[in-house]
């Protein structure tokens, strides 16, 4: 079977730190392929071409609240939609490692192809008139110069929660298809039949019991330890001379 | 979606080019018109086209690299409009230099059949460039291709109407009365979409826009603090009482105020010009509020800034 790289995100882990996001926009405004552009990013409405967002969502009724850190990025479908409708052959689907790329220099900015992506992943550089998405940073990971563990996307690199996990969903024995297989990874938007290769792990519930013995021990977070009785000077020590 | 002026103006003038084209070619076999009459008709044809051509351009981030859109027409429906209306212009422009030049009738009525063929496949390739997105579920019904085929057919008519008032007024009163009956099953087809899309339910929700399966999700950030494309292209951006006005414009213009022209006014050129101007600015706003109505499941990721 072919190759199909893809990320794997973890809802359970990410703390929306949005590391992903201005690492993705460090590397990817630098390359070859030219920058990212911004307007007013200091101003009063910021605005710019971003691969990567992190946005936040609230579950549930307060206070039986969660929080939820759901970053997004091209999904590099498996039956992209955004590809054959693409009249320039700009927006393309690599044969050999499934990642869905757009040729800078075909594309004619029409931005059909944003319209027939249902997850909003593809975004118009307002300058450069050409449209641009996430690459899975195509340029590092096949930089055969780089140590070998440096050849991940930008943003799994950053993550400091390790929340991405990057790999080849088709390899079964892959990190990412383990993680798939064994914590219910799952895709975004299933009706549209899009086959998203990148997945998300679902929250989890995190539960702690604390048990009696833990309460008393040095490390405590309590601190009650120093409420322990203290042995008065006159009883029984074990060498008989000192106190404790 | 957002609706762009250029696209609403192309898809709607060429639309008319269309119609002109085919109602002449109809009139000319049924009652035999005089060559002036469509010689003329076939430089407003062009016109229209080439007017739409030049405005669709507008839409383009790299129009000079426009020339790239043919090639993937196996795939791409609006590769397959890029190829056709070229191909429609260039048939009505052969065919108008064989009425001034006096070509032979084989040549002519090959003409013909590439024109009328063209002008056809252009109405399916402009109305399933939005039909085939099985997303925009607004859009995805034949009653897609349908509209964009009797509007512009509608939209040609009154043209045709308008044209032949000036130039051979004996004809004049049929193409009218042809726009007020093949308006009426364009405003039908229209009044149908617009009872289908009013029925619709969106198959996304937060839900599965993010997997996590609970009935109260709210988004709090959409991970930029100022607006992004996302937030500008696919959602037309206008209170709701503006997208009604265009729904009221298009439902009163497109139809009923031009047939209360022709039937109380009859079918002089001012009248004609009246009920063409009313009709055409029913034809833009319907076209409008076309890409207005349709919701971009995308949008369940971009409804709060912060
Ligand atoms: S997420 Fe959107 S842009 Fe990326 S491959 Fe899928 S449809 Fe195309
Ligand atoms: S905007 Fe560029 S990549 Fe997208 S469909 Fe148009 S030409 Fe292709």
């Amino acid at each position: 079977m072919s190759k199909q790289l893809a990320l794997v995100i973890d809802l359970n882990v990410c703390v929306g730190c949005h590391a992903c996001v201005t690492s993705c926009k460090e590397w990817n405004t630098s390359g070859l392929a030219g920058f990212l552009s911004d307007d007013n990013p200091y101003g009063r409405d910021p605005t710019g071409t971003f691969f990567n967002r992190v946005q936040t969502f609230e579950v549930g009724e307060f206070p039986n609240t969660e929080t939820v850190h759901f970053p997004k990025s091209c999904l590099h479908c498996e039956d992209p939609p955004c590809v054959p409708v693409c009249p320039t052959g700009a927006s393309y689907k690599r044969a050999e490692d499934g990642i869905v790329l757009v040729d800078y220099d075909k594309c004619i900015g029409c931005k059909y192809c944003s319209w027939a992506c249902p997850y909003g992943a593809r975004e118009l550089d307002e300058h450069q008139k050409v449209m641009k998405k996430c690459t899975l940073c195509v340029d590092r990971i096949t930089d055969a110069s780089l140590p070998e563990r440096d050849r991940k996307p930008a943003c799994v690199l950053a993550c400091p929660t390790s929340a991405r996990l990057f790999g080849d969903v088709h390899d079964p024995a892959s990190e990412v298809s383990v993680a798939i297989r064994e914590s219910g990874g799952y895709q975004l938007m299933p009706e549209w039949g899009t086959n998203p290769a990148n997945h998300y792990l679902p929250r989890r519930k995190t539960r702690k019991h604390i048990h009696e013995d833990e309460l008393v021990r040095h490390d405590n977070p309590l601190k009650i330890d120093g409420q322990l009785p203290k042995p008065a000077p006159s009883d029984p020590s074990l060498d008989d001379v000192t106190s404790w | 979606m957002r609706p762009a002026w250029s696209v609403v103006i192309f898809t709607t003038i060429a639309g008319a080019g269309q119609g002109l084209f085919l109602m002449l070619v109809l009139g000319d076999a049924v009652f035999g018109l005089p060559g002036d009459l469509l010689f003329a008709g076939a430089m407003v044809a062009l016109a229209l086209t080439g007017v739409g051509l030049v405005s669709s351009t507008f839409h383009l981030g790299h129009p000079e690299r426009g020339w790239r859109a043919a090639a993937m027409w196996r795939t791409s429906w609006l590769s397959r409009e890029v190829i056709v209306l070229p191909a429609f212009m260039a048939s009505v422009f052969f065919w108008a230099a064989g009425l001034w030049l006096d070509w032979a009738d084989g040549v002519m009525a090959v003409l013909v059949a590439l024109g009328v063929a063209t002008a056809l496949l252009l109405y399916l390739c402009t109305a399933m460039i939005y039909a085939c997105l099985p997303f925009l579920q607004e859009w995805r019904t034949p009653l897609t291709v349908f509209n964009y085929f009797a509007i512009g057919l509608t939209t040609g008519t009154f043209v045709a109407a308008l044209l032949s008032a000036i130039l051979y007024p004996p004809i004049g009163v049929i193409f009218a009365m042809g726009a007020l009956v093949i308006g009426s099953f364009a405003y039908l087809g229209r009044l149908a979409s617009l009872a289908r899309n009013a029925r619709l339910r969106p198959k996304s929700s937060l839900a599965s826009a993010t997997g996590v399966k609970h009935p109260r999700i709210v988004q709090i950030a959409q991970g930029s603090m100022g607006g992004s494309f996302n937030t500008r292209e696919f959602f037309h951006g206008r209170p709701r009482e503006v997208v009604r006005g265009f729904r009221l414009a298009m439902l009163v213009l497109l139809l009923p105020v031009p047939a209360l022209l022709l039937l109380a006014g009859g079918s002089s050129v001012a009248v004609l010009a009246l009920a063409l101007a009313s009709h055409y600015s029913g034809a833009l706003a319907e076209r409008w509020y076309f890409f207005a109505e349709a919701r971009h499941p995308q949008n369940l990721y971009y409804q709060a800034i912060a």
